[in-house]
């Protein structure tokens, strides 16, 4: 026995080139279609999971999807905004903790989130190096942002403008990173923590500039009526907050009336839960309330619809290449139909022919079966990871 | 040891050609050449011989045990023990080296251990070939010469009784024809086999024992192709 399996180990060594386009391909069509399924059950998964985790968002009127999205994933590009007292009411309901969220605003294409530390609680983000977010211009990043921007503890960060020919919109802003967070294996890991008030600033609506009340800056001034001042434009606005410049930066207006992207209401049970989803669809029109995992249940169906005509494709092609590598097999025998005919001639008993002929394809059908069982394994491991860092970043 | 055929007939099913040959008779250390022109019959009466073909009626006695009678299983390890056969086409096989393919026989035994005092044999007769640098080329490297001498170890290797050989020199320029001719010649004389060579060249024959016309051995229901 052991010499036919030397006999056979010739065999493919020689023919190793045929075999081994034969074997990638069984690899290839055995493990797409259950990659396929593990991929996507494990995206469900995740996207489940962090929706069952934010079982209610309140946002502007609009697309309910877009905004689960935008407040779970921090994917979405001009979101509608409502007013900072909408923060307010909701603490106020008794119903739940209000956590807001601005993500309007992105540095090099991660988005900078304003929040407060109630959302590091709530998503129970670990800091692994620095601290958290404490003053005006402080930034914690995410994981992944940190390795990708290859940012540590007291680097900067400067936000992206919305658009270069905004010459009256935002500017960019300097940040201090103060804080790398641990790897979440989520969106945050993407996202740049800030607070609420950092992201006013970067829109605008909050500035910093030197003092004008005094002797140095009265040339720059063109009209001063009790505490308004008009100065001209060479008065210097601080595009970074430090130390130093911190206490000249305000807000104008009513703070009230500052936008946010969402709420995050982290009810306290769920009768609260129950009764502040009462309250808020009373208020439809106003503002909106979502419920995450509704919403992103029936992404999933989409999605899982897909990925039914997706498998079904593949198990197409699957079949097709099955057909095919059966027609390489039996072209393979047809050829060594003289290899049969030597040893038949030679004395080889019928078994020994046989096994000769079946450990080809055995080989091959082993080998892949291993290949793809490890692809499996590696997929259900690292496919997810690898599949958001490589296609999703 | 003798090996003897008596009212041998054979007849191919799918084509016209029929062989009856009344009566053989070839002694242990005789070497015999066959001649005869093309599709004649001598190759069909190598494989009745060998046990690859099995005739419809008559004996082929090897030392008194008649071969026709016994199951296929066993005239294959009659083939493998007692036969060195070198066929016209050679029949080595491509994937394989040199030494592998002259091994193939003895690999495909149950009786025989491929070690390491087989693998000297094999060097051995190589050399003797000829060949002893080609030991581990793989076959599809060789001329059509060197592996009709390839094949030619392969059928002296696990020591045969008789050794039959199907133009065995077809392809070798003259010197090596004689010498491969010469080695074959001495290896079953020594050895007191018996050597059952077909061939075409004529300038051959003197270095034959015996040479055998496949007409003179033919009745005339034989019907050549």
């Amino acid at each position: 026995m052991s010499d036919i399996f030397y006999l056979s180990l010739q065999y493919i060594r020689y023919h190793k080139k045929k075999l081994m386009v034969l074997t990638f391909a069984i690899t290839l069509v055995s493990w797409l279609p259950l990659a396929m399924q593990s991929i996507v059950e494990q995206t469900a998964e995740q996207l489940s999971a962090r929706a069952n985790s934010t079982p209610l968002v309140i946002g502007a009127p609009g697309s309910p999807l877009e905004l689960s999205l935008g407040s779970l994933y921090f994917r979405t590009k001009t979101p509608n905004s409502l007013p900072y007292a909408e923060l307010a009411k909701v603490a106020a309901s008794g119903y739940a903790q209000a956590i807001p969220l601005y993500y309007r605003f992105n540095a090099q294409g991660n988005p900078i989130v304003g929040t407060n530390i109630d959302y590091l609680v709530h998503r129970q983000l670990q800091i692994a190096k620095g601290r958290h977010v404490a003053v005006l211009g402080d930034a914690v990043l995410g994981a992944d942002v940190a390795k990708k921007m290859a940012l540590g503890v007291g680097d900067y960060v400067i936000s992206s403008p919305e658009s270069v020919f905004d010459i009256a919109g935002v500017y960019p802003l300097k940040m201090k990173v103060v804080g790398i967070l641990q790897p979440a294996f989520s969106p945050d890991d993407q996202a740049i923590f800030v607070d609420i008030k950092t992201t006013w600033v970067i829109q605008g609506l909050g500035h910093g500039h030197q003092e004008l009340n005094n002797k140095a800056s009265m040339a720059q001034i063109l009209k001063k009526d009790g505490d308004n001042i008009v100065a001209n434009a060479s008065v210097n606005q601080y595009n970074q907050i430090t130390a130093e410049n911190a206490d000249s930066f305000h807000f104008h207006g009513d703070n009230n009336q500052r936008p946010i992207s969402a709420i995050i209401p982290v009810p306290f049970d769920k009768k609260s839960q129950a009764l502040l989803l009462g309250k808020y669809l009373e208020e439809q029109g106003r503002v909106q309330i979502v419920r995450s995992p509704k919403v992103v249940n029936e992404l999933l169906d989409t999605v899982f619809t897909v990925r039914d005509y997706i498998v079904v494709g593949i198990a197409m092609v699957g079949i097709a290449t099955a057909i095919v590598a059966a027609l390489v097999f039996f072209l393979s025998l047809r050829l060594r139909k003289g290899e049969r005919f030597t040893l038949a001639r030679i004395g080889a008993s019928k078994i020994q022919i046989f096994l000769l002929m079946a450990i080809e394809v055995i080989s091959v059908l082993f080998v892949s079966a291993f290949f793809s069982s490890l692809l499996i394994l590696a997929t259900e491991s690292y496919g997810i990871q690898l599949l958001q860092k490589f296609l999703l970043t | 040891m003798a090996l003897e055929l008596r009212d041998i007939q054979f007849k191919y099913p799918d084509r016209g050609f029929s062989l009856c040959v009344p009566q053989l008779t070839l002694q242990a250390g005789e070497n015999i050449a066959l001649v005869g022109p093309s599709g004649s019959g001598k190759t069909t009466l190598l494989n009745l011989i060998a046990g690859i073909l099995n005739p419809h009626q008559g004996s082929i006695l090897l030392d008194g045990e008649d071969l026709t009678l016994l199951s296929e299983q066993a005239r294959r390890q009659h083939r493998i023990h007692r036969f060195g056969m070198i066929f016209q086409s050679f029949e080595l096989l491509d994937y394989l080296t040199v030494r592998d393919n002259i091994l193939l026989q003895a690999r495909l035994c149950k009786n025989v251990k491929v070690d390491n005092n087989l693998e000297v044999r094999a060097k051995h007769i190589i050399s003797e070939l000829g060949l002893a640098d080609k030991w581990q080329r793989n076959i599809n490297a060789l001329s059509q010469g060197e592996r009709q001498r390839v094949a030619a170890c392969r059928a002296l290797l696990l020591d045969p009784k008789i050794v039959l050989a199907d133009e065995p020199t077809g392809n070798l320029d003259p010197k090596n024809k004689q010498t491969v001719l010469n080695k074959l010649v001495a290896e079953c004389k020594q050895q007191q086999r018996i050597l059952l060579t077909v061939t075409h060249d004529h300038s051959l024959l003197p270095t034959f024992d015996r040479v055998i016309d496949i007409a003179s051995l033919l009745t005339p229901e034989s019907n050549s192709a």
